[in-house]
Protein backbone atom coordinates (compact mmCIF):
# COMPACT_ATOMS: atom_id res chain seq x y z
CA UNK A 1 0.00 0.00 0.00
CA UNK A 2 1.42 3.71 -0.84
CA UNK A 3 1.85 5.51 2.18
CA UNK A 4 2.87 9.21 2.57
CA UNK A 5 3.51 12.19 5.23
CA UNK A 6 0.70 14.09 3.74
CA UNK A 7 -1.88 13.36 1.00
CA UNK A 8 -3.99 15.68 -0.31
CA UNK A 9 -6.91 15.38 -2.08
CA UNK A 10 -7.76 17.90 -5.48
CA UNK A 11 -5.27 20.18 -7.08
CA UNK A 12 -7.12 23.18 -7.32
CA UNK A 13 -5.95 26.31 -5.98
CA UNK A 14 -6.64 25.18 -2.30
CA UNK A 15 -4.85 21.64 -2.77
CA UNK A 16 -2.13 23.13 -4.73
CA UNK A 17 -1.49 25.54 -2.16
CA UNK A 18 -1.36 23.16 0.64
CA UNK A 19 1.05 21.22 -1.17
CA UNK A 20 3.85 24.37 -1.87
CA UNK A 21 3.22 25.06 1.75
CA UNK A 22 3.69 21.55 3.24
CA UNK A 23 6.46 21.26 0.75
CA UNK A 24 8.08 24.21 1.44
CA UNK A 25 8.38 22.70 5.42
CA UNK A 26 10.09 19.47 3.99
CA UNK A 27 7.17 17.44 4.31
CA UNK A 28 6.31 14.31 1.45
CA UNK A 29 3.30 14.97 0.13
CA UNK A 30 1.66 13.71 -2.51
CA UNK A 31 -1.36 15.06 -4.62
CA UNK A 32 -4.21 13.37 -5.85
CA UNK A 33 -6.60 14.84 -8.59
CA UNK A 34 -9.16 13.58 -10.83
CA UNK A 35 -8.49 15.69 -13.95
CA UNK A 36 -6.22 15.31 -16.36
CA UNK A 37 -4.39 18.13 -15.23
CA UNK A 38 -3.73 19.64 -12.21
CA UNK A 39 -5.11 23.27 -11.30
CA UNK A 40 -9.10 22.67 -10.73
CA UNK A 41 -11.24 25.73 -11.98
CA UNK A 42 -8.01 28.01 -12.46
CA UNK A 43 -7.60 26.23 -16.00
CA UNK A 44 -10.57 27.98 -17.42
CA UNK A 45 -10.14 31.17 -14.56
CA UNK A 46 -9.04 33.78 -17.58
CA UNK A 47 -9.64 36.68 -15.68
CA UNK A 48 -7.26 38.35 -13.20
CA UNK A 49 -7.39 38.08 -9.74
CA UNK A 50 -8.44 40.39 -6.86
CA UNK A 51 -6.91 40.74 -3.21
CA UNK A 52 -3.44 41.50 -2.48
CA UNK A 53 -0.20 41.16 -4.16
CA UNK A 54 0.50 38.33 -2.05
CA UNK A 55 -2.57 36.34 -3.03
CA UNK A 56 -1.48 36.91 -6.54
CA UNK A 57 -4.08 39.71 -7.31
CA UNK A 58 -3.99 41.32 -10.72
CA UNK A 59 -2.56 38.06 -12.00
CA UNK A 60 -5.19 35.76 -14.31
CA UNK A 61 -6.31 32.59 -12.62
CA UNK A 62 -4.32 30.16 -15.70
CA UNK A 63 -1.44 31.66 -15.13
CA UNK A 64 -1.37 30.87 -11.37
CA UNK A 65 -1.56 27.77 -11.57
CA UNK A 66 1.75 28.11 -13.36
CA UNK A 67 2.92 29.54 -10.31
CA UNK A 68 1.77 27.07 -7.76
CA UNK A 69 2.95 23.66 -10.13
CA UNK A 70 6.28 25.94 -10.17
CA UNK A 71 7.33 26.05 -6.43
CA UNK A 72 5.92 22.44 -5.75
CA UNK A 73 7.44 21.07 -8.91
CA UNK A 74 11.13 22.50 -7.73
CA UNK A 75 10.80 19.97 -4.71
CA UNK A 76 11.27 16.40 -4.69
CA UNK A 77 9.27 15.54 -1.57
CA UNK A 78 6.03 16.60 -3.75
CA UNK A 79 4.44 15.13 -6.06
CA UNK A 80 0.78 15.73 -8.20
CA UNK A 81 -0.78 12.27 -9.95
CA UNK A 82 -3.27 13.11 -12.27
CA UNK A 83 -6.66 11.08 -12.82
CA UNK A 84 -6.56 9.65 -9.72
CA UNK A 85 -10.54 9.97 -8.46
CA UNK A 86 -10.34 9.17 -4.46
CA UNK A 87 -13.42 7.60 -3.52
CA UNK A 88 -13.29 6.74 -0.38
CA UNK A 89 -11.57 7.06 2.86
CA UNK A 90 -12.30 4.04 5.78
CA UNK A 91 -12.22 4.21 9.32
CA UNK A 92 -8.35 3.26 9.50
CA UNK A 93 -7.49 6.29 7.47
CA UNK A 94 -7.07 4.16 4.67
CA UNK A 95 -8.02 5.58 1.36
CA UNK A 96 -9.69 3.97 -1.49
CA UNK A 97 -8.39 5.47 -5.07
CA UNK A 98 -9.76 4.98 -8.85
CA UNK A 99 -7.01 5.44 -11.80
CA UNK A 100 -7.07 4.58 -15.18
CA UNK A 101 -9.53 1.66 -14.48
CA UNK A 102 -7.59 0.75 -11.50
CA UNK A 103 -8.23 0.72 -7.62
CA UNK A 104 -5.46 0.94 -5.39
CA UNK A 105 -5.18 2.02 -1.55
CA UNK A 106 -2.66 4.57 0.10
CA UNK A 107 -2.98 5.88 3.94
CA UNK A 108 -1.35 9.29 4.69
CA UNK A 109 -0.27 10.20 8.09
CA UNK A 110 -2.13 13.28 7.25
CA UNK A 111 -4.75 14.59 5.00
CA UNK A 112 -6.02 17.66 3.53
CA UNK A 113 -9.42 17.52 1.49
CA UNK A 114 -9.60 20.24 -1.15
CA UNK A 115 -12.22 18.94 -3.36
CA UNK A 116 -13.80 21.71 -4.28
CA UNK A 117 -17.35 22.34 -5.20
CA UNK A 118 -19.80 21.59 -7.24
CA UNK A 119 -22.29 23.68 -9.36
CA UNK A 120 -25.86 24.18 -7.71
CA UNK A 121 -28.48 23.69 -10.65
CA UNK A 122 -32.51 25.10 -11.03
CA UNK A 123 -35.41 22.83 -12.15
CA UNK A 124 -37.62 24.44 -15.30
CA UNK A 125 -40.09 23.35 -17.61
CA UNK A 126 -37.31 22.65 -20.48
CA UNK A 127 -34.24 22.22 -18.14
CA UNK A 128 -33.22 19.26 -19.70
CA UNK A 129 -33.17 20.38 -23.20
CA UNK A 130 -29.49 19.89 -24.90
CA UNK A 131 -28.74 23.83 -24.92
CA UNK A 132 -28.79 24.19 -20.86
CA UNK A 133 -25.17 24.34 -19.15
CA UNK A 134 -23.57 25.17 -16.21
CA UNK A 135 -21.08 27.85 -16.10
CA UNK A 136 -18.68 25.64 -15.28
CA UNK A 137 -19.24 23.54 -18.21
CA UNK A 138 -19.27 26.81 -20.68
CA UNK A 139 -16.08 27.59 -19.18
CA UNK A 140 -14.75 24.52 -19.65
CA UNK A 141 -15.84 24.46 -23.21
CA UNK A 142 -14.97 27.93 -24.13
CA UNK A 143 -11.59 28.00 -22.05
CA UNK A 144 -10.43 25.23 -22.23
CA UNK A 145 -11.37 23.18 -25.11
CA UNK A 146 -12.12 26.50 -27.82
CA UNK A 147 -15.39 25.64 -28.37
CA UNK A 148 -18.68 28.00 -28.07
CA UNK A 149 -21.41 26.51 -26.38
CA UNK A 150 -23.64 28.45 -28.56
CA UNK A 151 -24.24 31.65 -30.53
CA UNK A 152 -26.89 33.91 -28.55
CA UNK A 153 -26.73 32.81 -24.77
CA UNK A 154 -28.78 33.39 -21.80
CA UNK A 155 -26.69 33.89 -18.04
CA UNK A 156 -28.93 32.78 -15.37
CA UNK A 157 -27.96 34.53 -12.15
CA UNK A 158 -25.76 37.85 -11.68
CA UNK A 159 -23.02 36.86 -9.23
CA UNK A 160 -19.39 37.02 -9.82
CA UNK A 161 -19.42 33.65 -11.97
CA UNK A 162 -22.46 34.84 -14.07
CA UNK A 163 -20.89 38.44 -14.99
CA UNK A 164 -17.79 37.26 -15.35
CA UNK A 165 -18.55 34.28 -17.72
CA UNK A 166 -20.79 36.58 -19.41
CA UNK A 167 -17.81 38.55 -20.16
CA UNK A 168 -16.02 35.50 -21.58
CA UNK A 169 -18.59 34.91 -23.61
CA UNK A 170 -18.21 38.11 -25.29
CA UNK A 171 -14.90 37.90 -25.69
CA UNK A 172 -15.66 33.78 -27.37
CA UNK A 173 -17.35 36.04 -29.67
CA UNK A 174 -20.62 34.96 -28.12
CA UNK A 175 -23.93 37.23 -28.37
CA UNK A 176 -24.89 37.08 -24.31
CA UNK A 177 -28.88 37.79 -24.60
CA UNK A 178 -28.87 39.05 -20.89
CA UNK A 179 -28.38 38.40 -17.79
CA UNK A 180 -31.40 37.25 -15.68
CA UNK A 181 -31.15 37.88 -11.67
CA UNK A 182 -34.00 37.28 -9.31
CA UNK A 183 -32.90 39.37 -6.38
CA UNK A 184 -33.45 42.97 -6.85
CA UNK A 185 -29.47 43.75 -6.64
CA UNK A 186 -26.18 42.17 -8.15
CA UNK A 187 -24.75 40.15 -6.40
CA UNK A 188 -21.50 40.12 -8.22
CA UNK A 189 -18.78 42.94 -7.86
CA UNK A 190 -20.50 45.84 -9.78
CA UNK A 191 -17.81 46.40 -11.53
CA UNK A 192 -17.93 43.22 -13.25
CA UNK A 193 -21.64 44.50 -13.88
CA UNK A 194 -20.20 47.87 -15.36
CA UNK A 195 -18.15 45.91 -17.78
CA UNK A 196 -20.56 44.10 -19.26
CA UNK A 197 -23.20 46.34 -19.81
CA UNK A 198 -21.12 48.92 -21.39
CA UNK A 199 -21.22 46.14 -24.31
CA UNK A 200 -24.73 46.13 -24.11
CA UNK A 201 -25.81 43.34 -22.57
CA UNK A 202 -29.18 43.86 -20.33
CA UNK A 203 -29.14 42.75 -16.59
CA UNK A 204 -33.04 41.62 -15.76
CA UNK A 205 -33.07 41.69 -11.87
CA UNK A 206 -35.80 41.01 -10.39
CA UNK A 207 -36.24 38.53 -13.20
CA UNK A 208 -36.74 34.99 -13.31
CA UNK A 209 -36.61 31.97 -15.70
CA UNK A 210 -39.93 30.09 -16.08
CA UNK A 211 -38.70 27.54 -19.20
CA UNK A 212 -36.40 26.91 -21.65
CA UNK A 213 -38.32 26.57 -25.04
CA UNK A 214 -37.27 24.21 -27.88
CA UNK A 215 -38.02 20.81 -29.77
CA UNK A 216 -34.45 19.08 -30.26
CA UNK A 217 -32.53 22.08 -28.31
CA UNK A 218 -33.05 24.95 -26.90
CA UNK A 219 -34.83 27.68 -29.15
CA UNK A 220 -35.57 30.38 -26.40
CA UNK A 221 -36.38 31.30 -23.25
CA UNK A 222 -38.74 32.51 -21.71
CA UNK A 223 -38.67 35.39 -18.35
CA UNK A 224 -40.63 37.10 -16.56
CA UNK A 225 -40.46 39.43 -13.23
CA UNK A 226 -40.87 38.46 -10.10
CA UNK A 227 -43.05 40.24 -7.34
CA UNK A 228 -42.16 41.22 -3.67
CA UNK A 229 -42.85 37.41 -2.79
CA UNK A 230 -40.47 36.09 -5.58
CA UNK A 231 -43.61 34.99 -7.66
CA UNK A 232 -43.18 35.18 -10.98
CA UNK A 233 -45.73 37.81 -12.49
CA UNK A 234 -47.70 36.61 -15.28
CA UNK A 235 -48.47 39.60 -17.49
CA UNK A 236 -44.33 40.17 -17.45
CA UNK A 237 -43.96 36.55 -19.03
CA UNK A 238 -41.63 37.40 -22.82
CA UNK A 239 -39.67 35.13 -24.23
CA UNK A 240 -35.79 35.84 -25.42
CA UNK A 241 -34.35 33.94 -28.05
CA UNK A 242 -31.49 31.90 -27.44
CA UNK A 243 -29.95 28.63 -28.50
CA UNK A 244 -28.47 28.31 -24.73
CA UNK A 245 -29.03 28.90 -21.51
CA UNK A 246 -25.67 29.17 -19.21
CA UNK A 247 -27.08 28.58 -15.31
CA UNK A 248 -24.85 30.68 -12.91
CA UNK A 249 -27.09 29.67 -9.80
CA UNK A 250 -24.10 28.85 -6.76
CA UNK A 251 -22.01 26.31 -5.94
CA UNK A 252 -22.01 23.94 -2.92
CA UNK A 253 -19.11 22.10 -1.48
CA UNK A 254 -18.11 18.56 -2.53
CA UNK A 255 -17.97 17.06 1.15
CA UNK A 256 -18.39 13.25 0.81
CA UNK A 257 -15.02 12.34 1.46
CA UNK A 258 -15.46 14.35 5.10
CA UNK A 259 -18.81 12.54 5.58
CA UNK A 260 -16.65 9.13 5.31
CA UNK A 261 -14.33 10.44 7.37
CA UNK A 262 -16.92 11.15 10.06
CA UNK A 263 -16.30 15.13 10.15
CA UNK A 264 -18.93 17.37 12.45
CA UNK A 265 -20.94 18.41 9.42
CA UNK A 266 -23.26 21.58 9.78
CA UNK A 267 -25.94 22.92 6.76
CA UNK A 268 -24.92 26.68 6.59
CA UNK A 269 -26.28 28.17 3.66
CA UNK A 270 -24.02 31.01 3.67
CA UNK A 271 -21.20 28.65 3.06
CA UNK A 272 -23.20 26.82 0.18
CA UNK A 273 -24.44 23.85 2.25
CA UNK A 274 -23.00 21.37 4.44
CA UNK A 275 -19.11 21.91 5.42
CA UNK A 276 -17.40 20.09 7.62
CA UNK A 277 -16.41 22.09 11.31
CA UNK A 278 -13.03 23.36 11.33
CA UNK A 279 -10.47 25.18 13.85
CA UNK A 280 -8.38 27.96 12.86
CA UNK A 281 -5.69 25.87 11.97
CA UNK A 282 -8.28 24.19 9.55
CA UNK A 283 -8.10 21.28 11.32
CA UNK A 284 -11.85 19.15 10.84
CA UNK A 285 -12.63 17.18 14.28
CA UNK A 286 -11.02 14.01 13.11
CA UNK A 287 -7.15 13.59 13.85
CA UNK A 288 -4.98 14.37 10.91
CA UNK A 289 -7.44 15.54 8.62
CA UNK A 290 -7.62 18.91 7.00
CA UNK A 291 -9.70 20.36 5.23
CA UNK A 292 -9.50 23.82 2.54
CA UNK A 293 -11.16 25.97 -0.03
CA UNK A 294 -14.64 25.33 -1.27
CA UNK A 295 -14.97 22.36 0.31
CA UNK A 296 -14.58 23.93 3.36
CA UNK A 297 -17.53 26.94 2.29
CA UNK A 298 -18.06 28.57 -0.93
CA UNK A 299 -15.78 31.42 -1.48
CA UNK A 300 -12.99 33.19 -3.77
CA UNK A 301 -10.10 31.29 -5.18
CA UNK A 302 -7.83 33.91 -3.42
CA UNK A 303 -9.13 33.01 0.14
CA UNK A 304 -9.48 28.89 -1.03
CA UNK A 305 -5.21 29.47 -1.68
CA UNK A 306 -5.00 30.88 1.97
CA UNK A 307 -6.25 28.08 3.33
CA UNK A 308 -4.92 25.65 1.77
CA UNK A 309 -1.40 27.11 2.36
CA UNK A 310 -2.88 26.91 6.39
CA UNK A 311 -3.92 23.95 5.80
CA UNK A 312 -0.48 22.80 4.33
CA UNK A 313 1.39 24.37 7.37
CA UNK A 314 -0.88 23.14 10.10
CA UNK A 315 -0.27 19.66 8.68
CA UNK A 316 3.15 20.07 8.71
CA UNK A 317 3.85 21.43 12.49
CA UNK A 318 1.78 18.74 13.23
CA UNK A 319 4.33 15.92 11.82
CA UNK A 320 6.97 17.87 13.61
CA UNK A 321 8.55 19.52 10.51
CA UNK A 322 8.01 23.16 11.42
CA UNK A 323 9.30 24.41 14.46
CA UNK A 324 5.99 25.91 16.89
CA UNK A 325 7.86 29.29 16.45
CA UNK A 326 7.73 29.03 12.96
CA UNK A 327 4.38 27.77 12.69
CA UNK A 328 3.20 30.69 14.79
CA UNK A 329 4.36 33.61 12.81
CA UNK A 330 3.72 31.84 9.43
CA UNK A 331 -0.04 30.97 10.47
CA UNK A 332 -0.43 34.63 11.47
CA UNK A 333 1.28 36.08 9.06
CA UNK A 334 -1.55 34.05 6.32
CA UNK A 335 -4.47 34.34 9.19
CA UNK A 336 -4.48 37.77 8.86
CA UNK A 337 -4.48 38.23 5.53
CA UNK A 338 -7.41 36.11 4.70
CA UNK A 339 -8.64 38.08 7.39
CA UNK A 340 -8.03 41.29 5.78
CA UNK A 341 -9.45 39.05 2.50
CA UNK A 342 -13.19 38.72 4.21
CA UNK A 343 -13.24 42.20 6.31
CA UNK A 344 -14.95 43.85 3.86
CA UNK A 345 -19.12 44.57 3.17
CA UNK A 346 -18.40 41.71 0.22
CA UNK A 347 -16.92 39.42 2.80
CA UNK A 348 -19.46 39.90 5.13
CA UNK A 349 -21.92 36.92 4.06
CA UNK A 350 -19.17 34.08 4.64
CA UNK A 351 -18.12 36.23 8.22
CA UNK A 352 -21.65 35.07 9.16
CA UNK A 353 -21.44 31.75 7.89
CA UNK A 354 -18.01 30.90 9.39
CA UNK A 355 -19.41 32.48 12.56
CA UNK A 356 -22.47 30.01 12.03
CA UNK A 357 -20.54 27.48 12.14
CA UNK A 358 -18.62 27.87 15.04
CA UNK A 359 -21.47 27.69 17.14
CA UNK A 360 -22.85 25.08 15.57
CA UNK A 361 -22.50 21.62 17.20
CA UNK A 362 -19.87 19.03 16.74
CA UNK A 363 -19.68 14.83 16.43
CA UNK A 364 -23.65 15.23 16.05
CA UNK A 365 -23.98 16.28 12.09
CA UNK A 366 -27.31 17.47 12.55
CA UNK A 367 -29.07 20.43 10.46
CA UNK A 368 -28.23 23.65 11.75
CA UNK A 369 -31.14 25.88 9.81
CA UNK A 370 -32.80 26.41 6.76
CA UNK A 371 -32.14 21.83 5.91
CA UNK A 372 -35.58 21.56 6.20
CA UNK A 373 -36.31 20.70 2.67
CA UNK A 374 -32.81 19.60 1.84
CA UNK A 375 -31.45 16.82 3.11
CA UNK B 1 -27.77 52.01 -11.27
CA UNK B 2 -24.81 50.19 -9.49
CA UNK B 3 -26.54 48.16 -7.77
CA UNK B 4 -29.10 46.87 -10.23
CA UNK B 5 -27.42 47.23 -13.86
CA UNK B 6 -23.60 48.54 -12.83
CA UNK B 7 -24.21 52.01 -14.44
CA UNK B 8 -23.20 54.52 -12.41
CA UNK B 9 -25.44 57.41 -11.84
CA UNK B 10 -24.02 61.22 -12.48
CA UNK B 11 -23.78 61.55 -9.37
CA UNK B 12 -21.35 58.29 -8.44
CA UNK B 13 -19.05 60.15 -11.35
CA UNK B 14 -19.16 63.13 -8.95
CA UNK B 15 -17.05 61.92 -6.31
CA UNK B 16 -13.98 60.04 -8.58
CA UNK B 17 -14.25 62.85 -11.61
CA UNK B 18 -10.54 64.78 -11.22
CA UNK B 19 -10.71 68.28 -10.01
CA UNK B 20 -11.98 70.59 -12.29
CA UNK B 21 -9.14 72.97 -12.37
CA UNK B 22 -6.06 70.46 -13.65
CA UNK B 23 -8.78 68.91 -16.04
CA UNK B 24 -7.74 71.37 -18.92
CA UNK B 25 -3.67 70.71 -18.01
CA UNK B 26 -2.90 67.28 -18.74
CA UNK B 27 -4.44 63.34 -18.80
CA UNK B 28 -5.74 62.46 -15.32
CA UNK B 29 -7.08 59.10 -14.42
CA UNK B 30 -10.50 58.11 -13.34
CA UNK B 31 -10.90 55.56 -10.87
CA UNK B 32 -14.38 53.93 -11.32
CA UNK B 33 -14.32 52.05 -8.58
CA UNK B 34 -17.65 52.84 -5.94
CA UNK B 35 -17.50 49.22 -4.13
CA UNK B 36 -15.48 47.75 -1.00
CA UNK B 37 -13.79 44.83 -2.19
CA UNK B 38 -10.56 43.27 -1.51
CA UNK B 39 -8.13 44.43 -4.27
CA UNK B 40 -5.17 46.51 -4.80
CA UNK B 41 -3.35 46.27 -7.52
CA UNK B 42 -3.98 49.93 -8.69
CA UNK B 43 -2.01 51.61 -5.83
CA UNK B 44 1.27 48.94 -7.00
CA UNK B 45 0.61 49.78 -9.96
CA UNK B 46 0.78 53.82 -9.99
CA UNK B 47 4.73 54.86 -10.06
CA UNK B 48 3.27 58.40 -9.21
CA UNK B 49 2.29 57.89 -5.96
CA UNK B 50 -1.34 59.51 -6.76
CA UNK B 51 -2.95 56.45 -5.80
CA UNK B 52 -2.75 56.22 -2.19
CA UNK B 53 -1.63 53.13 -0.54
CA UNK B 54 -4.79 51.36 1.04
CA UNK B 55 -5.09 50.90 4.73
CA UNK B 56 -7.45 48.39 4.17
CA UNK B 57 -7.57 45.99 1.16
CA UNK B 58 -11.19 46.81 0.99
CA UNK B 59 -11.10 50.29 0.83
CA UNK B 60 -12.29 52.31 -2.13
CA UNK B 61 -9.07 54.11 -4.04
CA UNK B 62 -8.06 57.15 -2.70
CA UNK B 63 -6.79 58.91 -6.00
CA UNK B 64 -4.26 62.28 -5.19
CA UNK B 65 -5.09 63.93 -8.73
CA UNK B 66 -2.73 66.39 -8.47
CA UNK B 67 0.28 63.39 -8.07
CA UNK B 68 -1.20 61.40 -11.29
CA UNK B 69 0.57 62.14 -14.53
CA UNK B 70 -2.06 60.21 -16.83
CA UNK B 71 0.41 57.57 -18.02
CA UNK B 72 -2.02 54.87 -17.56
CA UNK B 73 -0.10 52.01 -16.36
CA UNK B 74 -2.66 51.28 -13.35
CA UNK B 75 -5.20 50.88 -16.05
CA UNK B 76 -4.23 47.05 -17.52
CA UNK B 77 -3.64 46.46 -13.94
CA UNK B 78 -7.21 47.24 -12.46
CA UNK B 79 -9.32 43.58 -12.24
CA UNK B 80 -12.38 45.38 -12.55
CA UNK B 81 -11.53 46.85 -15.60
CA UNK B 82 -12.44 50.08 -14.05
CA UNK B 83 -9.70 52.29 -14.59
CA UNK B 84 -9.71 55.11 -17.67
CA UNK B 85 -7.70 57.84 -17.92
CA UNK B 86 -9.45 60.94 -19.91
CA UNK B 87 -7.33 63.55 -21.34
CA UNK B 88 -9.05 67.22 -21.77
CA UNK B 89 -5.47 69.06 -22.62
CA UNK B 90 -6.18 68.96 -26.52
CA UNK B 91 -8.89 72.00 -26.28
CA UNK B 92 -12.30 72.91 -25.68
CA UNK B 93 -13.76 70.61 -28.21
CA UNK B 94 -12.17 66.97 -28.12
CA UNK B 95 -10.75 64.78 -25.37
CA UNK B 96 -8.89 61.59 -25.51
CA UNK B 97 -10.01 58.12 -23.53
CA UNK B 98 -7.84 55.45 -22.67
CA UNK B 99 -9.37 52.90 -21.64
CA UNK B 100 -8.88 48.29 -21.07
CA UNK B 101 -9.65 46.41 -24.04
CA UNK B 102 -9.94 42.70 -24.02
CA UNK B 103 -11.76 41.39 -27.17
CA UNK B 104 -10.34 40.21 -30.52
CA UNK B 105 -9.46 42.10 -32.84
CA UNK B 106 -7.35 44.29 -30.88
CA UNK B 107 -7.90 48.08 -32.75
CA UNK B 108 -4.95 49.53 -34.96
CA UNK B 109 -3.69 53.50 -34.74
CA UNK B 110 -5.99 55.20 -37.29
CA UNK B 111 -9.18 52.90 -37.00
CA UNK B 112 -12.32 54.51 -36.69
CA UNK B 113 -14.44 52.51 -33.88
CA UNK B 114 -17.77 52.88 -32.49
CA UNK B 115 -17.81 54.97 -29.17
CA UNK B 116 -19.99 53.12 -26.44
CA UNK B 117 -21.49 54.41 -23.32
CA UNK B 118 -22.16 53.18 -20.13
CA UNK B 119 -24.70 51.16 -20.85
CA UNK B 120 -23.27 49.93 -24.53
CA UNK B 121 -25.20 52.63 -26.15
CA UNK B 122 -23.51 53.70 -29.76
CA UNK B 123 -22.83 57.33 -29.76
CA UNK B 124 -21.04 58.31 -32.47
CA UNK B 125 -17.67 57.43 -34.05
CA UNK B 126 -14.27 58.11 -32.89
CA UNK B 127 -10.38 57.32 -33.65
CA UNK B 128 -8.33 54.79 -31.90
CA UNK B 129 -5.39 57.69 -31.78
CA UNK B 130 -2.68 54.75 -29.63
CA UNK B 131 -2.90 51.66 -28.39
CA UNK B 132 -0.83 49.98 -26.27
CA UNK B 133 -0.55 46.20 -25.92
CA UNK B 134 3.19 45.41 -24.25
CA UNK B 135 3.49 42.30 -22.66
CA UNK B 136 3.79 43.65 -18.92
CA UNK B 137 0.09 44.86 -19.80
CA UNK B 138 -0.48 41.21 -19.56
CA UNK B 139 -3.24 40.61 -22.67
CA UNK B 140 -4.86 43.72 -21.64
CA UNK B 141 -4.62 46.41 -23.94
CA UNK B 142 -5.03 50.47 -23.31
CA UNK B 143 -6.76 51.82 -26.29
CA UNK B 144 -6.83 55.90 -26.44
CA UNK B 145 -9.71 57.16 -28.71
CA UNK B 146 -10.36 60.53 -29.44
CA UNK B 147 -14.13 61.88 -28.58
CA UNK B 148 -16.15 64.56 -28.67
CA UNK B 149 -15.28 66.81 -25.18
CA UNK B 150 -18.71 67.11 -24.01
CA UNK B 151 -18.84 63.45 -23.68
CA UNK B 152 -16.07 62.92 -21.51
CA UNK B 153 -18.43 62.00 -18.73
CA UNK B 154 -20.29 58.91 -20.64
CA UNK B 155 -17.83 56.73 -23.32
CA UNK B 156 -16.22 53.74 -21.80
CA UNK B 157 -15.92 51.41 -24.17
CA UNK B 158 -15.83 51.05 -28.18
CA UNK B 159 -17.12 48.77 -30.54
CA UNK B 160 -15.41 47.38 -33.77
CA UNK B 161 -17.04 46.10 -36.94
CA UNK B 162 -16.74 42.30 -37.49
CA UNK B 163 -15.08 42.65 -34.18
CA UNK B 164 -15.88 40.31 -30.79
CA UNK B 165 -18.23 43.73 -29.94
CA UNK B 166 -20.20 44.54 -32.99
CA UNK B 167 -22.59 47.59 -32.48
CA UNK B 168 -24.83 46.61 -34.88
Amino acid sequence: MLTAEIIVVGAGPAGLSAAAEASHWNAGVTVFDRDATPGGQLVKQTHRFFGSRAQRAGTRGIDIIRILLDEIGERENARIVSGADVVSRYDDGVLGIAKAGHWFKAKPERLILATGAAEKTLAFPGSDLPGVYGAGAVQTLMNVHGVRPGQHVLMVGAGNIGLIVAYQLIQAGVEVVGVVEASERIGGYWVHASKIRRLKIPIFTRHTILQARGKESVEGAIIAEVGGDWAPIESTRRELSCDAICLAVGLSPLVDLMWQSGCSMSWISELGGYVPARDPSMGSDVDGVYVAGDAAGIEEASAAMMEGRIAGLSAAHSLGKVSDEQFGLRAEEIGRELANLRSGPTGEVVRRGLSKLERAPRNSQVLVEGGDSRC
Amino acid sequence: MLTSDGVPTPRDIEKIRPPDEIRRERPLVWVECFQEIPCDPCHQACPSGAIVEFEDINDIPNVMHELCTGCGLCIASCPGLAIFVVDESEGPDQALVSMPYEMLPVPVTGQMVTLLDRSGRPAGRGEVVRVRNPKTFDRTAVVTVRIPASKVDDIRAIALPGGDVDAK
